[in-house]
């Protein structure tokens, strides 16, 4: 259980870590041709951030329903 | 123990919902979406408010599937079920209202009159009328069923109550909102799905996935529900 929960937040943060560094890459050419005012990655680092928090909340919840049903 | 064989203690579809939700809320952001007169950008909402719907109908539809199960077997456990597909379905309804109701103030109402004009007309309109009596309808559901106190009563009767629901969910939410004039579009078909009028192709590349992706997450906070009103039921025989 542990070992497969670690898995899945390795792969999380991996998967966020590669989505901003996939946003500072195209910065440079995305911002001026996709829109006059760019910065729109920072949108979007903060809405997975977000997302990631919400996610994180609720495995954590899923892990404490799991503890409680093996007590029980 | 059966129940630990069951899809809510496996892991990799809510692995699945998260790698969906983190594709829809990177690409979502970043791919080409048609340049449209009034919608510019916020025609991105669509992976947002109208996946808000689709989700809340696929739970729905879980639910009542789940109160004829219970009706067939007499099995107390469908109607948790029931329960709570259909609160997380009204959550998200109330999302998908809440979001719609952001989206219309800055496309439909007109900018150069003050906003409480825009507001009698917008309000009007027959899909968000539709939409608050498919909610409303819902709400009672929760009402009638949480009054009773009797288990085998309140599940029976609720259970029955719930397809009488649905059923009441099609002529207001896909019947109705399209024999009438309405400001929201895909009137002449489907919103959303339309490639020629609506969207372009590969903004289905993120909506279809976005879609899987929340009705996956609000499956997963559900059968965290059941999952707490099972052990209640156990703790409570016991």
């Amino acid at each position: 259980m542990m070992r497969s929960l670690k898995k899945i937040i390795t792969l999380l943060a991996m998967t966020v870590t590669s989505c901003v560094v996939f946003a500072q890459d195209k910065k440079v050419e995305m911002a001026d041709t996709m829109r006059s005012n760019g910065r729109i990655y920072v949108v979007v680092a903060v809405v997975i951030t977000i997302l990631t928090g919400l996610i994180l909340y609720v495995v954590r919840l899923d892990r404490k329903m799991s503890k409680l049903e093996r007590e029980n | 123990m059966a129940e630990a064989k069951n899809y809510m203690y496996k892991s990799w579809w809510k692995i699945a919902s998260v790698l969906l939700l983190l594709y829809t809320f990177t690409a979502g952001f970043l791919l080409e979406v048609p340049r449209l007169p009034a919608l510019q950008e916020t025609i991105r909402n669509l992976y947002f408010h109208v996946c808000m719907w689709f989700a809340m109908m696929i739970l729905f539809t879980v639910s009542v599937v789940n109160a004829i199960r219970y009706l067939r077997s007499f099995n107390l456990k469908y109607d948790i079920y029931a329960r709570h597909f259909a609160v997380a379905g009204i959550v998200f309804g109330l999302l998908g209202y809440t979001t719609g109701a952001i989206w219309a103030s800055y496309t439909w109402a007109d900018p150069n009159k003050p906003a409480i004009n825009s507001f009698s007309s917008i309000a009007r309109d027959p899909k968000l009328i539709g939409a608050a009596i498919a909610l409303l309808v819902y709400f009672a559901y929760l009402i009638l069923r949480d009054s009773i106190q009797d288990m085998d009563k309140r599940a029976r009767i609720s259970s029955v109550y719930n397809i009488f629901a649905y059923a009441m969910l099609f002529p207001a939410i896909w019947i109705l909102p399209r024999i009438l004039p309405s400001l929201h579009p895909g009137n002449e078909g489907n919103p959303a799905l339309d490639v020629k009028n609506d969207i372009s192709g590969n903004m289905r590349m993120v909506f279809y996935p976005a879609v899987i992706g929340w009705t996956l997450l609000g499956v997963w906070i559900t059968t965290l529900k059941i999952r707490l009103s099972l052990l209640k039921e156990k703790k409570m025989i016991s």
